[in-house]
């Protein structure tokens, strides 16, 4: 079977994830699959926000949005608990017809709740439905009023999450339950289960990855680099520029959205703060990092930087850190860190430091 | 290709690095989950520096049965998603002790389930009532009910004849609760609520709600927010021509709320613990003699006012050591040991805990305070 | 609703409405000169109160309100110097990304250097309690302040630029940068006095607002936000359409309170913002044409 060689750097990464856990459990130090899987989702949100802002050069200052959906869509439909609301209609109409899930919670209570999948399902619809409802006026736009508009997005949900009582206000949603999906295995917080969901987060995550280098090295894929080279040139080459700019602002609102709703079940619980404008800040900050539209740039530097944050190492100097990359990188590297430039221009650092090393050794 | 070589290598690298942590063998490892810098960090940051305070005091002395304590402090910045991975941290990685805090109840609600499935005990600093209804085994608060202190709001409504009020409350889980426990139980003193209004946290400028509630014709208003909009409402009330009084929540607990509101503070009413008016207590009073230590050394070290919600970590820290006195390093011993603490002073009140009650304080742990010249003195009839 | 509670709502949503007009103010003149939007312009606001009210403990009040002035528009000067103008590939996403992390960094050093707390200036004067009645409503004699001040800064400005020398290089640099280099005028150095300038009112506007308001690290990011849109409501670069527009959001945003729960109140700018923008991105006073054509 021959493997296109698109595909070589997934399998490189599918690598590195097993070695890794294998490393991490040999070592002892088991528990750092915990950050790494929610890495893992938050990683989902970025690399389709390097599609959006690399391939059409759309910024979206609002995204965190579009992962609060996602999320609280799926905690409220499933912190019902039909168990209480037996006898009812819709209830036992979930209950019978297999749609549900049924354990003990922490207090020994029964819980039946509606089944993860559907939550799943109707977070996509809806946020299909907002994306393509919002993306239609404000991808007219351009420069600072897009980055405006998709701002006051972010910040018109984090309102909506912050202010509604079904959302929780200010203390959000708590005890989401597991997500049961194949088999035994199921997405919980449980740190029992910590090698599997660490698996599902980043099979999830190959499988974003793998739909991405198929689009981008589809015909859909080269109208999008069209558009990211030159939008007039594009667009006279009869390339429906608009049509592009919101399909993919969808892909990426639909990539955070279950990065959301997985990682929400994972937790166990989402927050306003998941909404909040400094969320939408940081994974524009990791997607200029890696590089406008360096796909594995902005998902390498998206888990080095969340891991190391959601360990604590910034401390308190957490969000300074990410202000200073911004500003750093805007100001020497505006393409990005990992950028084969980069590499290239360091590898020939190296190869001049050896080669003087040898010389002055002769 | 090289890029991802280069990464797996960090990768692997990395959980090395990480590999090589040394545990330190004779001490109690204490973690603690606090907002020191974000949108609570006027409850995390006293919480913090009060816990590093009495910790530092308590390792002086020897620590506790020749073992000293070990504090590992982690800033969760206000964020549930930082308090879940700190706490997984804190139990599975540094394999902690007990965990105190978080400061807000979002993220106390959220590592509930998984401290109480580690069997790991939290002591926490948030006020939420269902952070300790339904009970879980391991999970205890220290500051008081929400509901205690809106009893002690309408009794001296009753007390004063006011029959209508109108209650304007910020949008943070704080607010949120209080509100509730107002509206619940303003009926049982015959207390007709003609307005409620919520505000946003991070408001400036409150004079469009009080407006609202002045037409309503109130004969008094109860502001149930943390910080600035404390403050914000009583000068915007005095501003207003708004002369009738204003009655606030525990949150009020930091003089420099009084300061801030200046001359338009003077007559505020509201309950607290006795922490703020330590220096005039009856020499007779159990607390007493702590709080006024508690006050010295802290305003001494830090030179800042002490809060109340320093307080509160104060009584968590404390507690805890309690029960590690009786208990030893047992954490199943511990916790039943905390579980059967009775008649212990703190600065929230006196603690007595059982089964059914983890939070162990009542009514008697407030009183009412009032700002007369720019200080809190007893509320007198 | 009665006049006198209409009129309450209209004074609290012209006082708040002039503090957003400075702040889009502020926007515009940086805008005018350089096409970049500076988000880091509510950050002025903030440090303009911070450091008033820490002079203000050892010196009396005009004159630490006049130092602060002063030392903001030096952190305006040093922000151009140092990060804008080595910005390699100006490209509207760079620069958009640089204000926004400036804005961040600026935040978190003020929370180090000052702590957490909530803090104002003394008012101006009178007290905390002081009441002026105008016609059945009350307002706070800060609130005169507020609103004389911010007529002298726009009437202040409205003279620069008309009249003085550095002003119409501005306004040369705004109309066609290289067309103005040709002629004599330092680009360079007309941007930094930008900076300058939008920092120093910015620094004015916290310090008389502070009273009523009070100063906190992060006060500066939702008067941003607010200031942003009352720059696009009236059309950007154009100050009349600024103040305008401040006023408008301003009222709206009060009036809001007696029809919607106030916690959505921060939603109304934000709504109106994303309106103008979906129907008329040029703003009331904007031309569309004109827009289109700009660079940025």
């Amino acid at each position: 079977m021959k493997i296109s060689h698109k595909y070589v750097p997934v399998i490189i990464l599918l690598g590195g994830v097993i070695l890794f856990q294998l490393i991490s459990t040999l070592s002892g130090i088991e528990y750092i699959l915990t950050q790494m899987t929610m890495a893992g989702y938050y990683a989902m949100v970025i690399i389709g926000l390097t599609m959006l802002m690399g391939y059409t050069g759309q910024i979206s200052l609002g995204h965190a949005g579009f992962f609060a959906i996602g999320g609280y869509t799926s905690a409220v439909l499933t912190t019902q608990n039909l168990a209480a609301l037996k006898g009812t209609g819709l209830a036992d109409f979930i209950m019978n017809s297999g749609l549900s899930v049924s354990m003990t919670d922490t207090y020994g209570q029964e819980l039946v709740y509606l089944s993860p999948w559907i939550s799943l399902t109707l977070a996509i619809l809806i946020t299909i439905i907002v994306a393509f409802l919002i993306g239609i006026p404000i991808l007219k736009l351009k420069g600072h009023y897009l980055a405006m508009a998709t701002l006051g997005f972010g910040t018109i949900i984090y309102r909506i999450v912050l202010g509604a009582g079904i959302f929780g206000e200010a203390d959000g949603i708590s005890e989401v339950p597991a997500f049961p999906v194949l088999g035994g295995l199921s997405i919980s917080g449980d740190s029992a289960l910590r090698i599997e969901n660490y698996y599902i987060a980043w099979f999830v995550l190959g499988v974003g990855v793998l739909l991405l280098i198929n689009l981008v090295n589809s015909r859909a894929g080269r109208a999008l680099r069209s558009i990211h080279g030159s939008e007039d040139a594009a667009s006279a080459m009869g390339v429906d520029t608009a049509r592009y700019k919101l399909a993919i602002f969808v892909l990426s609102a639909v990539y955070a959205a279950v990065g959301g709703v997985l990682l929400t079940h994972f937790n166990g619980g989402i927050g306003p703060s998941e909404a909040s404008i400094m969320k939408s800040v940081r994974y524009v900050a990791i997607v200029a990092v890696g590089g406008m539209a360096n796909l594995w740039g902005a998902l390498i530097m998206g888990v080095l930087l969340n891991f190391l944050s959601l360990r604590g190492y910034f401390g308190s100097y957490d969000d300074a850190f990410f202000g200073v990359i911004l500003i750093v990188i805007m100001l020497f590297f505006p393409d990005g860190l990992l950028t084969r430039d980069n590499f290239k221009g360091l590898k020939q650092k190296i190869q001049r430091l050896i080669a003087r090393e040898k010389r002055t050794a002769e | 290709m090289k890029r991802l070589l280069i990464a797996g290598l960090c990768m692997s690298l990395m959980s090395f690095a990480l590999s090589c942590k040394q545990g330190a063998k004779d001490t109690i490892k204490i973690g603690a989950i606090f907002s020191v810098t974000g949108p609570a960090s006027f409850l995390g940051a006293p919480e913090a520096k009060t816990v590093q305070m009495v910790i530092d005091q308590i390792n002086s002395t020897g620590g506790i049965n020749g073992k000293k304590l070990e504090l590992v402090l982690k800033d969760s910045g206000g964020s549930p998603e930082k308090a879940i991975s700190f706490a997984k941290q804190l139990i599975e990685e540094d394999k902690v002790f007990a965990i105190l805090g978080p400061s807000t109840s979002g993220e106390t609600l959220k590592i509930k389930p998984i401290c109480e499935k580690a069997k790991t005990i939290l002591m926490s600093c948030a006020a939420a009532e269902s952070i300790v209804n339904p009970v879980a085994k391991y999970v205890f608060k220290t500051p008081q009910k929400d509901s205690q202190v809106c009893h002690w709001i309408f009794k001296t409504m009753k007390e004063k004849g006011i029959s209508k009020i109108g209650i304007v409350s910020g949008n943070t889980g704080f607010g949120k609760s209080g509100k509730a426990q107002l509206e619940k139980i303003a009926t049982e003193y015959g207390v007709k609520v003609l307005i409620s209004e919520v505000y946003d946290k991070k408001a400036t400028d409150l004079t469009g709600v009080l407006t609202k509630v002045k037409a309503k014709g109130v004969q008094a208003v109860i502001n149930w927010s943390i910080v600035p909009a404390q403050s914000i409402v009583a000068k915007n009330m005095k501003q207003l021509n708004m002369n009738v009084p204003l009655f606030q929540s525990h949150g009020f607990g930091n003089i420099k709320y009084a300061k801030e509101a200046g001359k338009a503070g003077e007559g505020i009413i509201f309950p607290c613990g006795r922490l703020l008016v330590a220096t005039s207590l009856d020499d007779s009073n159990k607390q007493k003699a702590l709080l006024v230590k508690y006050k010295t050394d802290y305003e001494t070290r830090y030179k800042e006012d002490v809060s109340t919600f320093g307080g509160h970590a104060y009584d968590a820290i404390t507690l805890l050591v309690e029960g590690i006195k009786i208990g030893g390093t047992d954490s199943e011993k511990v916790r039943d040991a905390i579980e059967n603490l009775k008649n212990v002073p703190g600065t929230g009140g006196i603690f007595n805990f059982s089964a059914e009650d983890h939070n162990g304080l009542d009514m008697d742990s407030l009183v009412m305070l009032t700002v007369k010249d720019g200080k809190f003195v007893l509320y007198k009839k | 609703m009665s006049f006198e509670q209409l009129l309450q709502y209209l004074l609290s949503g012209v006082t708040m409405g002039s503090i957003y007009a400075i702040v889009a103010i502020g926007y515009n003149i940086i805008y005018n000169t350089t096409g970049i939007i500076n988000f880091a312009q509510g950050e002025f606001v903030m440090l303009g109160g911070m450091t008033a009210i820490s002079f203000n403990f050892f010196m009396p009040l005009p004159l630490a309100i006049f130092l602060s002035v002063i030392i903001v528009s030096f952190v305006g000067a040093f922000i151009d110097i140092v990060f804008i103008r080595n910005l390699k590939k100006p490209s509207v996403l760079n620069m958009i990304i640089v204000t926004i992390g400036l804005s961040t960094v600026i935040r978190e050093v003020a929370l180090h250097i000052w702590d957490e707390k909530v803090r104002s200036l003394p008012y101006f004067t009178g007290d905390e309690s002081s009441s002026i009645n105008i016609f059945g409503a009350y307002i706070s004699p800060q609130v005169l302040w507020v609103l004389g001040v911010s007529a002298v800064i726009v009437i202040g400005l409205t003279f620069f630029f008309k009249y003085t020398l550095p002003g119409r290089s501005m306004r040369a640099c705004s109309a066609n940068i290289t067309a103005a280099q040709l002629c004599g005028v330092n680009a360079k150095n007309m941007v930094t006095l930008s900076f300058m300038l939008s920092a120093a009112i910015g620094a004015i506007a916290g310090t008389v607002v502070s009273p009523i308001t009070m100063t906190q690290y992060d006060g500066g990011t939702s008067l941003a936000i607010k200031g942003f849109a009352v720059a696009i409501l009236g059309g950007l670069g154009n100050s009349t359409g600024a103040v305008v527009g401040g006023i408008v959001i301003g009222v709206l945003e009060a009036l809001s309170i007696s029809i919607l729960p106030s916690a959505y109140k921060d939603a109304i700018a934000i709504a109106l913002l994303l309106l103008i923008l979906f129907i008329k991105p040029s703003g009331l006073f904007g031309s569309s044409e004109v827009s289109a054509l700009k660079e940025y």
